[in-house]
């Protein structure tokens, strides 16, 4: 891409002063990046974040490397990515041991590793040192294992790898259920299964919900002693009204006022990174779909970005404008239904809600028309795109966008913004300072609704971005009110892409290279990361050279922006929580993964 | 003054509601009573310039698909031969993202040797994706993406799991749904 | 249905325009089926489908179903969309518990029937199937939006075939709930503690003919 040289000199220059601090600390990884020893890890953290400026650390990645690799013994390792506003990034590595794995945690310097740790923690088994709330996120407590280890097999286990060997040639279909004990996708530790039935033992109890209520338990059990008022502990979800998907949060409320509360995650949990492990890299792409689903052609431009990265292939120039094209279409889309799901949170029930459901009804017709499905649309190749685009898009496009588009955007915002009820429900509610957003790794409207300039269309950028007239949509005080601004802002300079885009776009091959299916990706590490509508969504892939990843990891905006919910609504009424939530925006299938 | 805001978007409303009264009479003015809901006004009402009520009447009207929209996977039968170009290469079942295909290659019945056929082709529609890669990975292009999404099933053993007899279309029902595939050449396929 | 319809006793002309006979079984039925209240029961991908439907080009509201009720006492019908994972499984079965009679269930897309593309992941239950009784399944993913429709079309031809007094909520005794599911090393299912139910169960292998003449040859 155009600046990754001049990325790598500013990073250089780090590298250099951190040298110089501390002489003979950073070694070089296996692939890319530095390794740090654990003990020294909290130190050049700090160093990195005060003097260097690296103030947002972008992705945790666990990683299991069950056998030695060329330099290094076999053992568990942290990855962490940091970046600053100009430049990175810094990938550190930190290595544990196989039989008890420790690290040092490094939430105190930065926030956004807080939900990240516990991620690694709940799916890989590596501890961390230091971290307040040490507890399983996406998976239960009392779960048994930790699932993304290598030799931590599954229920309907078959292969290692796919294609699995009995589809073909000798393919007779056996239905996973009839392979297991129960027929079912159920795995017990041994002394619970005899025969073939399931004997519970005596007097064992789930911990699942009471590992749930114990943070907030501390919370209410503070704020007893003054008055002896009745704090009440309220479950919202993870069944409700609310168009977000199954989230649930534990809110600890002293009246109608918010004490603590804590969103508690793993009610979609789809396993996406195992199942990644297990596909081929094509085979990804269709799975990419289903994390974002309102914004499937986003999760697909981020894994081709990720991919490409390891792969030496050129995309052609058409194929680029194409995706610029989907991606800003699905932009528009993203924040057209976000703000429709927020006034229905409010209570505008449905109104807004179908307008915005209107206008997405053509996007996703157009997407129909190029891709061949509405939501899921598996439209993009590592290289290029899938089809070229069919003759009747260009006309429906350009209509769209030169002229229904801009319409209904200037409707919707007569009808929401002057709106005295609307402005009171949003203003001066969920104030995120700056700072604090950086800290918590807050990405896409959530952070510049705050003040803070950073996309990574312009700090990182990929495809032709650069090529285009665009500005970045900042907020200034960071409340909802702004979020919602800077996201009607968003969808106005996403049609100014797409009119220069659709203008511009030029003839020529749609897919540089030929990839077939079972491809080989060169042996590399990569994260490459996108301007989701949400954020930021970055892949850290690991390729060892052969047809399957070897770790996938996926870092959404959804889960990482969660991760501030709970200091936002601290202070605010119950009726307020739906508000911050809908203007942080999540989808589930992206914070559950 | 306080309330003129809520009075904007009152108006906003408003003005969808009388909206759809006005297109109403347009088309009674156009076509006379019923015309609204020919097969021929139906492109007009569902483009980026409609105005009125966006409804499509189904089941008594069909939505209007584009030529690349796919559900489940189908198998065309080749003219010539009768019966369909698969060959059991495995492609598909090799290429398959969650591995929904079964296929028992057929044996030739004097030599014993593999065949050029399937002897047993399932596909189990209750895990498809419809992600297309199947069709996208056919050498001899015999599996096809079909439009049929209506597959309501009471059961679920029995109806959703599809065999070579439940997955073969002729030859005609696919240059219907992909006219531009056969639009070169006057039957074979790119 | 003709033949119920066909013990009505023929009408005299002077009323046929103003007297309409019929068995009390159907208009129980069309009373029932015209106006079926779905629950808001959106978990994945398919929600974002099933809200589709609701929206203006679609717009399940002609069949009498706008209501989509939040609370299940109110609601009659679960449309399952999304893929259930065993965390959601004690509040699905939960929810399906307090629905009111008559509740009706549609499985509506892959992940809903069988675990979909996701089956072999650790924290799938592997259809919806295996935790409440299932009406109608909708394959796709996801379904479209007619897709759903046909669903509740032949939901509503279900529906039609229900006699009086064969229904389930008007027999004697008392209903009994599904035993909610618990967390534990992996999804505690209360079902399997039966010995009947936990050996016999097995799906019925579709081919399985062929299967033993294979065997028998």
């Amino acid at each position: 891409m155009a600046d990754e040289r001049q990325l790598s000199e500013l990073t250089a220059d780090a590298l250099g002063a951190l040298e110089e601090q501390f002489p003979g600390v950073a070694q070089p990884a296996e692939r890319i990046g530095l390794v740090i020893e654990p003990h020294q890890l909290v130190d050049v953290a700090t160093f990195l974040r005060d003097e260097l400026d690296f103030a947002y650390l972008s992705c945790v990645t666990a990683l299991d490397y069950p056998e030695a690799t060329d330099n290094f013994p076999a053992r568990y390792e942290a990855a962490y990515n940091l970046y600053r506003s100009e430049g990175g990034p810094l990938v550190l590595h930190v290595h544990a041991d196989r039989d008890d794995p420790v690290i040092p945690s490094l939430i105190e310097i930065w926030p956004s590793a807080g939900v990240q740790e516990r991620e690694a923690w709940d799916l890989m088994g590596i501890r961390f040192d230091g971290h307040p709330d040490l507890r399983r996120i996406l998976l239960w407590e009392g779960f048994e294992g930790h699932p993304l280890r290598k030799d931590w097999h599954e229920p309907y286990y078959e292969e290692d790898q796919k294609p699995f060997r009995s589809r073909f040639p000798d393919g007779e279909p056996v239905l996973d259920e009839e392979d297991t004990t129960f027929g079912r996708n159920l795995r017990y530790p041994h002394d619970w299964v005899e025969d073939g039935v399931l004997e519970i033992p005596e007097g064992w109890e789930s911990e699942a919900e009471s590992a749930v209520y114990k943070p907030l338990e501390l919370v209410a059990a503070a704020v007893k002693e003054e008055l002896g008022t009745e704090q009440v502990v309220l479950n919202i979800g993870p069944q409700h009204p609310s168009t977000h998907g199954v989230l649930r949060m534990v809110a600890c409320l002293d009246g109608e006022t918010v004490l603590g509360l804590e969103p508690v995650l793993g009610y979609l949990h789809r396993s996406h990174e195992k199942i990644g492990e297990r596909n081929l890299w094509l085979g990804n792409m269709p799975f990419t779909d289903r994390l974002d689903y309102i914004t499937s052609m986003y999760n697909n431009f981020g894994y081709a970005v990720a991919v490409e990265k390891l792969m030496d292939v050129d995309v052609p120039e058409r194929a680029e404008y194409i995706r610029v094209i989907m991606g800003e279409l699905t932009r528009l889309m993203n924040h057209l239904v976000s703000v429709g799901f927020l006034c229905n949170d409010l209570g505008i029930y449905f109104t807004a809600m179908l307008y915005a459901l209107e206008e997405r009804e053509f996007v996703i017709d157009l997407f129909e028309m190029a891709s061949g499905s509405r939501m899921m649309c598996n439209y993009f190749r590592f290289g290029g795109v899938a089809h070229d685009l069919p003759d009747a898009f260009m006309p429906m496009a350009r209509e769209l966008v030169f002229e229904r588009f801009p319409r209904r955007i200037d409707e919707l915002e007569t009808y929401l913004l002057d709106n005295e009820v609307f402005q009171g429900r949003t203003k001066r509610i969920g104030v995120l300072p700056p700072e604090a957003a950086v800290a918590y790794g807050c990405t896409g409207p959530l952070l510049r609704g705050s003040g803070v300039p950073y996309d990574v269309r312009r700090a990182e950028p990929y495809s032709v971005y650069d090529e285009f007239d665009w500005d970045v949509v900042v907020g200034n005080n960071g409340d909802v009110f702004d979020r919602v601004l800077v996201r009607f802002g968003e969808m106005r300079e996403s049609l100014r892409i797409l009119r220069q885009a659709l203008d511009r776009l030029p003839e020529g091959p749609i897919q540089g290279g030929r990839v077939r299916p079972n491809t080989r990706v060169p042996e590399g590490e990569a994260y490459g990361r996108v301007e989701h509508p949400k954020g930021e969504l970055g892949f850290y892939l690991v390729s060892d050279g052969g047809t399957n990843p070897f770790r996938y990891h996926i870092r959404t905006a959804s889960f990482v922006n969660l991760g501030v919910l709970g200091e936002l609504c601290r202070g605010n009424k119950i009726a307020d929580v739906v508000a911050i939530l809908g203007s942080i925006d999540i989808t589930l299938g992206e914070v559950d993964r | 003054m306080y309330g003129l805001g809520i009075a904007k978007s009152l108006g906003v409303t408003m003005r969808h509601f009388i909206v759809t009264y006005l297109d109403d009479l347009k088309w009674l003015f156009k076509g006379g009573f019923g015309s609204r809901y020919t097969p021929e006004a139906l492109p007009e009402r569902q483009s980026p310039s409609a105005r009125g009520i966006f409804t499509i009447q189904y089941p008594d009207e069909e939505p209007p698909l584009p030529e690349r929209f796919r559900v489940f996977p189908f198998h065309v039968i080749d003219p010539e031969t009768g019966k369909s170009r698969c060959t059991a290469c495995g492609m598909c079942a090799r290429v398959c993202p969650p591995q929904c295909i079964w296929i028992k290659r057929g044996e030739d019945p004097e030599t014993g040797r593999p065949a050029k056929e399937p002897a047993e082709f399932y596909i189990d529609v209750s895990i498809c994706m419809s992600c297309g890669l199947c069709a996208e990975a056919c050498p001899f292009d015999a599996i096809k993406m079909d439009q049929d999404y209506e597959v309501a099933a009471y059961e679920r053993f029995d109806s959703l799991l599809w065999d070579l007899d439940k997955l073969t279309e002729p030859q005609s029902y696919d240059v219907v749904l992909h006219p531009s595939d056969y639009a070169t050449d006057d039957g074979s396929s790119q | 249905m003709s033949s119920q319809e066909s013990q009505l006793p023929k009408l005299p002309p002077e009323l046929q325009d103003t007297v309409h006979l019929s068995v009390l079984d159907q208009v129980y039925n069309w009373s029932r089926k015209r106006s079926l209240w779905p629950m808001f029961f959106g978990l994945a991908c398919c929600a974002i489908e099933m809200i589709a439907s609701f929206d203006p080009r679609f717009d399940l509201a002609r069949f009498g179903m706008e209501i989509m009720r939040a609370s299940p006492r109110q609601a009659d019908l679960m449309i399952v969309s999304g893929t259930v994972t065993k965390r959601m499984a004690p509040q699905l079965v939960r929810l399906y518990n307090q629905m009111a009679e008559p509740k009706y269930v549609i499985a509506m897309g892959a992940c809903a029937i069988s675990g979909g593309p996701f089956k072999e992941a650790y924290n799938v239950v592997s259809g919806v199937d295996k935790l409440v009784p299932v009406d109608v399944y909708v394959p796709g993913c996801p379904p479209r939006p007619e897709g759903l429709f046909n669903a509740v079309f032949a939901l509503h031809k279900r529906m039609d075939q229900e006699r009086i007094k064969d229904l389930r909520w008007y027999q004697k005794g008392e209903c009994q709930g599904i035993p909610v599911p618990a967390l534990g090393p992996d999804l505690v299912d209360y079902l399997l503690t039966d010995e009947d139910i936990a050996t016999d169960y097995r799906p019925p292998r579709l081919h399985k003919t062929v299967v033993a003449e294979q065997e028998e040859a």
